[in-house]
């Protein structure tokens, strides 16, 4: 018996999915309000398997979302609170217009107003979700908090995103858990390690920011909305594992000493509490007062499937983040004017330095220049007049560089007036075949504890040459290595290729397999396998085909990459050897 | 300074010289010597010369008491103020009275005293109103009550009493999932940057101008960097990224407008897709070198075929000729020429008949070469003598006609000269049938079957079923295969019957081989396929090969070593192991074992034939830059 005909799209797909301009309807609210749900509740649109089949037969591109999430909005609070907010804003328009102040003033008391500390809750269940999650919410309240307080956005917004990065950078200090820095040309870049997340972030530089036209601060300051919420539990919840009081206060110790020497200088009271802390000069006050720092030993419950080794190596790693920790530990700084006081503070008191600044830059220097048991002075102007004899005079990269070695690295290369090394990215870590830098196989040596080799006017030249040779190795190195994926005779146009770019000629080498029977063996044998391989290619399905062409394809790619670094390298250093040779035969 | 002087009365000079005209603007007066009338009702004149700027100057200097001089317009007088009036000035000025000795503090004195007395100061009784409700504003309020009971008005609100953060996760529930469903997915972090981004990079990561100029005509969404890699030589003179809040920005949207997915990276090893095949040394012996080359034609050679003892090879080509080879040495022992270009050579499989068909244009010729042993010649040319006319002639589509005088001392024998083109011929096994192909797609009569012994001629087929590419007899069976464009028909000679229907999945087939067991089969086409049937598994390919880079010309199995090859347009031949069990449970093993090259390609084609040496594994391959080629 016939039975109901079926109707198309009205199962399956097509009401799994729900276009945006649908939604907007069936939650009855504006775009702007839309958007500002969908960006505080996380929801983002979906990209349907069968984009017609969900579309009814059209191909018009359209934004989907889930028919679930549409659902799961509509019994959110906040959209209610959104229309309270619509109709506040058209009574108190009336009241303006029939100049009635009393009811303005009765309606700007009652004013509707939202929370979003449910949704936080519901979006991160467990307050690890959040952490991992937090590394925008800090970019983002590190740009607000330099925002100028004009027109852009609310004021309250940016002192808001200051506390809480303030604060942020007080917890991080005291925890120690800041791990790398780099500074960028789009900013400076810091990782830290929190409850086992590693949380990167990105600080602008200070400078006034060039608002530009095409991009909607709404939508940045909803963003920022939910962010700063996010942020100050995280904070709260962070001061909390630390035995910190929050808000935070100063240690009462250092409060003291920071009253006395500028009480007359700043008349807000709460302003210029925040300014203290963020000098970061000083310890936080702690809920329970504890002895400085106590060290407790790890237990070790060494399991069944793990063997002595990789415990051994455990326990060496952690000692190494211990040592880590305490890399500036008994060293005394002294920023001058021109770096970025902010920054280098923060790192430095990170790693459990003593720093100090002249009093006209910010509040919270503890000592001043003349200090003779100043150790370094981190300065990054050519030149200066005035020089202690009893303290290093170096560049603020040293510092960035020596967080990322993880040790001490030496500062006669950063000294005033000096070129200094590359600055790399301690975020990169090389795989097989990548490109390495030469400073970062460098700085790996000196890692492992090897001595760097002596740079002496007489034996640069030599150690360049060697340096070269090796080179040549890797690369040859490298082409047995290739050997599998490329056949011979590319190969060997590869190496012709090597020798037609080296300059000087060198005796030739006559080839094993073209002298006796042993070599023409080998090569035999080689060939052989080569097209074994070829022959088995041919025999593999379309599907895998299709994968292994895609594998060599991204293989070949980064060979050819890096073979390009190295060709530019070797060019930049054959060119700076002729500058210098050249400049030796003028002085001759 | 006017303003304040005209507000002075003029001091008490000597003369009391007051202007009466009152105060109207004096450039009334401006064409007049006068300046107005003084109170007798005489006229006051100008001064006789007014005093230019020189003067002015002069004055200022030389004059002392210049400061405290003002003009009176009124009477265009110069006056000096006294010392008392620029006192008032100054006084004026500074917002003080004018008179000096005014005090503005003096002592207040109160009207009345501030504590109550007996007698009032006034006695007038209360109004009514006063100690009455007031209607309007009980008015005011009923309209305020009954606004805040329909919830017109609300009442303020409390503050709010709840910190503004506080232990959000104090309760937290370690097995929670997220509220709104399982199938969440987190954003994706931030790419985190690379050498290329530090502000004083490694000299080899920054971009050459070259680099620089491609980078910057690209698009945006094309570069592989999206910002340009700079070197500063110091910390200072880094300047601020233009760009931040764009990127800020840009990562906003992509955290909710973008859909997000979960790809699944594949994490294998390339060598572990590679499929573990026997070693090609196992499986010898297969040819892996070209060792002859039969060279003579002066045009592509189309076809090839070894003769049954392995001696001979004959070899068809577009310059009108057949060639006779001896295998062994290369040797051209006889050129025939034939009026057409060669479409198929044919040698008689049966080792007691020396007999080569031929066929060119409309004709197939049957040829005697008169190579190898001369019994067999002479038997060949008594066996065709032998025929006799049956009684009654039957129509046939093809009329034979025997050959004499020229033509038989050249070696023709039997010329069956038929309607169409021919394409393709082809023998039985047992060297009495041969069959031939015209293709045509309109008529049924493209295959015809004839029978050398008898000079019979059959069509087997009444209905056309699609272009026929090419025909095979069964080896051992009464079976015959016919391969169309797309599919292969295998027929039951005896019972006239279509026992099979083999699915190619090619577009076009261009040759066809079957396996000396029969129950293989092998299609080239022209789309580069091979297919390999097994006829007991399936109508559909059990292997299909895409070794060939270009369109398949000819395919070939060997007679008794488990190998076949395939020719192709990009110049090589594939030799493959394709090894057949007689365990019915045991598929075939194809495995490729030499790829041969050696034709060069010429007019876009390659390798046009290929066949196997009857007894030997070789393989010939006859190519479009007029050369045979043996590999062994």
């Amino acid at each position: 018996m016939g039975g109901l005909q079926k109707k198309k799209y009205e199962r399956g797909s097509a009401t799994n999915y729900i276009t945006r301009n649908k939604a907007r309807k069936k939650l009855q609210l504006s775009l702007a309000d839309f958007r500002r749900l969908c960006i505080l509740k996380g929801i983002y649109p979906h990209e349907p398997k069968h984009k017609k089949k969900v579309n009814k037969g059209s191909t018009a591109p359209r934004t989907f979302y889930l028919f679930k999430d549409i659902r799961f909005l509509l019994h959110e609070p906040i959209v209610r609170k959104f229309r309270e907010y619509k109709v506040f804003v058209r009574k108190l328009r009336k009241a303006y217009g029939k100049a009635e102040w009393t009811g303005v003033e009765r309606l700007r008391d009652n004013k509707p107003g939202y929370k979003l500390d449910h949704i936080i809750k519901e979006r991160y269940p467990t307050f690890i979700d959040a952490l991992r999650d937090i590394d925008d919410a800090l970019s983002m309240c590190f740009l607000f908090s330099t925002f100028a307080r004009t027109g852009k956005c609310h004021v309250q917004t940016i002192t808001l995103c200051r506390r809480l990065t303030v604060e942020w950078m007080n917890y991080v200090v005291t925890s120690r858990s800041l791990r790398k820095v780099f500074l960028s040309i789009k900013g400076i870049y810091y990782q830290a390690e929190v409850l086992g997340q590693l949380i990167t972030w990105l600080v602008p530089y200070q400078f006034a920011h060039d608002h530009p036209t095409d991009v909607d601060y709404r939508v940045m300051a909803t963003f920022t909305e939910m962010y700063t919420t996010l942020f100050g539990f995280i904070n709260f919840r962070l001061y909390q594992t630390l035995n910190l009081v929050y808000p935070p206060k100063l240690d009462s110790k250092a409060e003291s000493e920071l009253k006395a020497e500028h009480e007359e200088d700043y008349a807000m009271d709460s302003e210029s509490y925040l300014e203290k802390l963020s000098a970061l000069s000083a310890s936080l006050a702690r809920v329970v007062a504890t002895a400085e720092e106590e060290e407790n030993q790890l237990d070790l419950f060494p399991t069944e499937g793990e063997d002595q080794e990789n415990m051994q190596a455990r326990e060496k790693e952690q000692k190494e983040q211990e040592a880590q920790k305490r890399l500036f530990e008994g060293l005394k700084f002294f920023l001058n004017r021109e770096v970025p006081r902010e920054s280098l503070a923060f790192i430095l008191r990170c790693f459990g330095a003593e720093v100090s600044w002249d009093k006209s830059l910010c509040i919270g220097g503890t000592y001043e220049v003349t200090d003779e048991t100043i150790t370094h002075q981190i300065v990054d102007r050519p030149d200066m007049d005035k020089q202690y004899i009893n303290r290093y005079y170096i560049q603020p990269q040293w510092v960035f560089d020596s967080v990322n070695a993880q040790m001490r690295l030496p500062v006669e290369d950063y000294f005033l007036g000096t070129t200094l090394p590359p600055h790399l990215s301690p975020f990169v870590e090389e795989k097989d075949g990548d490109y390495v830098p030469p400073e970062k196989l460098k700085l790996m040596a000196l890692q492992r504890g090897e001595k760097p080799v002596q740079e002496d006017e007489e034996e640069e030249d030599e150690e360049e040459e060697e340096e070269d040779d090796d080179e040549e190795e890797d690369d040859d190195v490298d082409d047995e290595e290739l050997t599998e994926e490329k056949n011979l005779k590319k190969l060997e146009g590869t190496r012709a290729q090597g020798k037609t770019l080296a300059v000087k000629v060198t005796p030739g080498k006559v080839k094993p397999w073209e002298t006796g029977s042993v070599g023409n063996k080998v090569r035999l044998e080689q060939e052989e396998k080569a097209e074994e391989k070829r022959l088995a290619i041919m025999m593999m399905k379309k599907k895998e085909k299709y994968l292994y062409d895609k594998i060599m394809f991204g293989k070949k790619r980064t060979t050819r990459e890096v073979n390009k670094l190295t060709a530019k390298r070797k060019a930049h250093e054959d060119a700076s050897k002729a500058q210098k040779k050249q400049k030796k035969a003028k002085k001759q | 300074m006017t303003l304040i002087t005209q507000e002075i009365p003029p001091p008490p000079h000597s003369e009391d010289i007051r202007n009466t005209v009152g105060n109207v603007p004096m450039e009334w007066y401006q064409d007049y010597p006068h300046i107005g009338y003084n109170l007798d009702g005489k006229k006051i004149f100008k001064p006789i010369r007014n005093k230019d700027e020189l003067d002015e100057f002069l004055d200022k200097m030389e004059n002392p008491d210049y400061w405290r001089t003002v003009h009176d317009k009124m009477t265009a007088s110069d006056i000096r103020l006294t010392d008392e009036q620029v006192d008032l000035v100054h006084r004026l000025q500074k917002g003080q009275f004018g008179d000096v000795n005014f005090n503005e503090y003096e002592p207040s004195v109160d009207f009345f005293t501030n504590e109550v007395m007996i007698h009032p100061v006034t006695n007038r009784p209360q109004d009514k109103r006063s100690f009455i409700p007031s209607l309007i504003e009980k008015e005011k309020v009923s309209k305020l009550v009954h606004a805040i009971k329909m919830g017109w008005i609300k009442p303020r609100k409390p503050k709010e009493t709840t910190p503004q953060y506080y232990d959000l996760w104090a309760k937290e529930d370690p097995n929670a999932i997220l509220g709104r469903h399982k199938m969440h997915v987190p954003a994706p972090k931030m790419r985190l940057p690379g050498h290329e981004e530090s502000y004083n990079p490694p000299p080899e990561y920054l971009l050459t101008e070259e680099e620089r100029l491609v980078w910057e005509q690209q698009d945006a969404e094309d570069r592989k960097l999206p910002f340009l890699p700079q070197k500063h030589s110091c910390l200072r003179a880094v300047p601020a990224f233009s760009r931040f809040i764009h990127e800020r920005f840009e990562r906003c949207l992509d955290l909710y407008l973008c859909p997000r997915q979960r790809k699944m990276r594949v994490n294998v090893n390339p060598e572990d897709l590679i499929p573990k095949l026997p070693k090609p040394k196992d499986l010898q012996p297969f040819p892996t070198t070209m060792s002859l080359v039969y060279r003579g034609h002066t045009s592509l050679v189309r076809c090839i075929s070894a003769s049954p003892t392995g001696q001979w090879l004959v070899s068809g080509s577009d310059d009108f000729t057949v060639r006779f080879w001896e295998v062994n040495t290369g040797r051209c022992m006889k050129t025939l020429e034939v009026g057409g270009a060669v479409k198929s050579v044919a040698w008689n499989p049966n080792p007691a008949v020396c007999l080569v068909a031929v066929c060119f244009e409309h004709t197939v010729l049957l040829l005697n070469p008169s190579l190898g042993d001369r019994l067999v010649v002479s038997s060949t040319d008594q066996l065709i003598t032998a025929y006799e006319p049956p009684e009654e002639d039957k129509e046939q589509a093809v009329t034979w006609a025997l050959s004499e005088g020229l033509e038989h001392n050249k070696g023709h024998r039997l010329t069956l000269t038929h309607p169409k083109a021919v394409k393709q011929v082809v023998w039985h096994g047992k060297g009495d049938y041969l069959s031939s192909v015209m293709p045509d797609n309109s008529s049924n009569l493209q295959v015809l079957i004839h029978q050398v012994s008898k000079r019979r001629t059959q069509n087997p087929f009444r209905k056309n079923k699609g272009l026929v590419q090419c025909v095979s007899f069964h080896p051992l069976r009464p079976y015959f295969f016919v391969a169309t464009q797309r599919y292969v028909r295998v027929y039951n000679l005896i019972k006239q019957e279509l026992t099979k229907k083999l699915m190619t999945n090619c577009k076009w087939i261009s040759s066809m081989a079957i396996h000396p067991g029969g129950d293989n089969l092998i299609c080239g086409s022209y789309d580069c396929r091979l297919a390999w049937f097994d006829l007991d598994l399936s109508t559909k390919p059990y292997k299909m090969l895409r070794h060939h880079k270009k369109a398949l010309r000819g395919v070939a199995y060997h007679r008794n070593y488990p190998l076949f090859a395939s020719g192709a347009d990009d110049g090589s031949v594939i030799v493959c192991h394709g090894m057949v069990y007689n365990d019915l449970l045991q598929n075939p093993l194809i495995v490729p074992v030499k790829v041969l090259k050696g034709h060069q390609i010429t007019h876009d084609l390659g390798v046009l034939d290929v066949t196997f040496h009857p007894t030997q594994p070789w393989v010939f391959s006859s190519g479009a830059d007029t050369t045979i080629r043996l590999f062994t």
